[in-house]
């Protein structure tokens, strides 16, 4: 316990939890759209984009790698879903073509050209996110403060719109909702919202971060209201005790996080069978 | 002025013409039936409708008092609302969304007529049930007052009663029919070919040819009469 009071003295640690918070919110309040629009892939194929997005600016040499990987994951996003329509080549093919690629490519530039004596431990790290929680600098922690703002107040805002999208699309369109927009709309902010955590977890943990929350949720709840609220509240839990846990155990904060959740969902499936809700 | 006016309407996907040289009116407080084999071009034509598919030729009016989002949509289940954690509350007040236009939360008239039209449905005990629990009925009668809450004027029903026992059958049948009474313009999608004989105005036929008329002309044509012979036959092949 003191160990644990000691650690939260350090601004490091105080930066990592709330930046922890704040993605595992926001990466929880689209989950449920996306779990049911079977589009629970998409985060990973996207995750896989940012890491290939690392890789150019870590070549580049540029400091700020935001730059680079923010934009090329959103237009990846829309790329994707895109191609999700035009049935040429199906959607999930498309994010597994997409994401395989980027993580291959990605890999070769850091090879190629990285100057690192360290590179299986810079890529491990960029696909787990190991300790790059603790080391945020103020501007990341500012950066995802504003975005996280920005993903609420969209999401609060269009929370209806969402909703009738994604439970009936072709009655939303019939009705006069422009669809394609707010279908667009969630693509660019779950690109945003991966972009933000591969800080907490890495490329390859997020799409649990995005799933799992929703999938526990749903076990417990009924309304879209309830289980997006159930939701986000299961994530800032897993991601709060995770972070915690982590720093105790000495274990890498993003897979800790991530097991936390799957702990959460396991629970969350019995009291459900208990309940005989499903 | 009638309705809805379609005149020489081509239909297909991705220039792929599958049914043309369609002609029909809809004038208010009909109850137009449209029947046909699979494949024959229904859904598409019940699509094209709604703006969903674009028509490959001829082309659609609506009347004056008849704006293209005033038409409510019973479409057919999808995989996704099977395990959409929803209440109907939540469902039905979504039918109000495209009248919100980009205001973010609904306004007291809206809650006022999705309650209206709950009751109107005979689901308003249900509100705050989860749709997925409902019976196949019940999520019919949901998805109806939903559909009434984005249009007043006309409805589009795509095979309302797929699904369903021949008891819950015949009480779909009769709250459609009491809209109708209620002056709302129904446009159905059907199989049953009996009871679009028995509640229809009018019927539509679409297929091999074109049949376009009230109910009894439709059992007189030979459209009418080869089709319900087919029906008949396959009834007795199955019962």
């Amino acid at each position: 316990m003191d160990k644990l009071i000691m650690y939260l003295q350090h601004p490091l640690v105080l930066r990592a939890l709330i930046v922890g918070v704040l993605i595992a919110f926001c990466s929880s309040l689209l989950g449920v759209t996306l779990v049911l629009k079977r589009f629970s892939f998409i985060g990973d194929g996207l995750s896989h984009v940012a890491f290939g997005g690392i890789a150019i600016a870590s070549v580049c040499n540029l400091s700020n790698r935001m730059l680079i990987v923010l934009p090329v994951t959103v237009i990846s996003a829309i790329l994707l879903l895109r191609t999700g329509k035009s049935a040429k080549i199906k959607g999930d093919a498309a994010i597994a073509m997409i994401s395989v690629a980027a993580l291959a490519f990605g890999y070769l530039l850091m090879n190629l050209t990285s100057s690192s004596s360290n590179l299986s431990g810079d890529v491990c790290s960029t696909l787990f996110g190991s300790t790059s929680i603790l080391t945020l600098t103020r501007w990341e922690v500012i950066l995802c403060a504003v975005l996280s703002a920005a993903t609420l107040l969209i999401f609060l805002l269009f929370y209806h719109k969402f909703f009738a999208v994604t439970f009936d699309e072709d009655f939303a369109k019939a009705s006069g909702i422009k669809a394609d927009r707010y279908n667009l709309l969630i693509a660019v902010i779950i690109a945003v919202i991966i972009v933000l955590a591969m800080n907490l977890v890495g490329s390859l943990l997020i799409s649990a971060l995005v799933i799992f929350p929703a999938l526990s949720a749903m076990r417990l709840f009924r309304t879209f209201r309830s289980v997006t609220i159930c939701s986000a509240v299961l994530s800032v839990t897993g991601a709060l005790s995770g972070i915690l846990l982590s720093i105790l155990a000495g274990t890498p904060v993003g897979s800790t996080i991530v097991a936390v959740d799957a702990v959460l969902f396991g629970i969350c499936f019995l009291a459900g069978k208990i309940r005989g809700i499903n | 002025m009638p309705l809805i006016r379609v005149s020489d309407l081509s239909l297909g996907y991705d220039s792929q013409i599958i049914l043309k040289g369609l002609n029909f009116v809809v004038n208010a407080g009909d109850y137009l039936c449209i029947v046909g084999e699979n494949g024959s071009g229904k859904s598409t034509l019940m699509k094209t409708l709604l703006h969903l598919t674009p028509p490959l030729g001829g082309k659609i009016e609506f009347s004056d008092g008849l704006s293209e989002n005033e038409i409510g949509y019973l479409p057919q289940q999808t995989l996704v609302q099977r395990d959409f954690p929803a209440s109907v509350k939540e469902i039905v007040l979504s039918g109000c969304q495209g009248k919100c236009g980009l205001r973010p939360f609904y306004n007291k008239a809206e809650k006022e007529l999705a309650k209206k039209n709950m009751e109107r449905m005979e689901i308003a005990d249900l509100s705050n049930r989860c749709y997925r629990e409902l019976s196949g009925g019940q999520q019919q009668r949901v998805l109806l007052a939903r559909a009434l809450c984005a249009a007043e004027k006309v409805l589009l029903l795509d095979e309302p009663v797929s699904g369903l026992d021949p008891v819950v059958t015949e009480k779909m049948y009769s709250l459609i029919k009491r809209l109708n009474e209620e002056q709302v313009t129904i446009i159905m999608i059907s199989h049953d070919i009996a009871a679009a004989v028995r509640y229809a105005t009018h019927i539509l036929h679409i297929g091999d040819s074109i049949f376009f008329g009230t109910g009894e002309e439709y059992l007189k044509s030979k459209e009418g009469s080869l089709f319900l012979k087919k029906a008949d036959e396959e009834e007795k092949k199955n019962g």
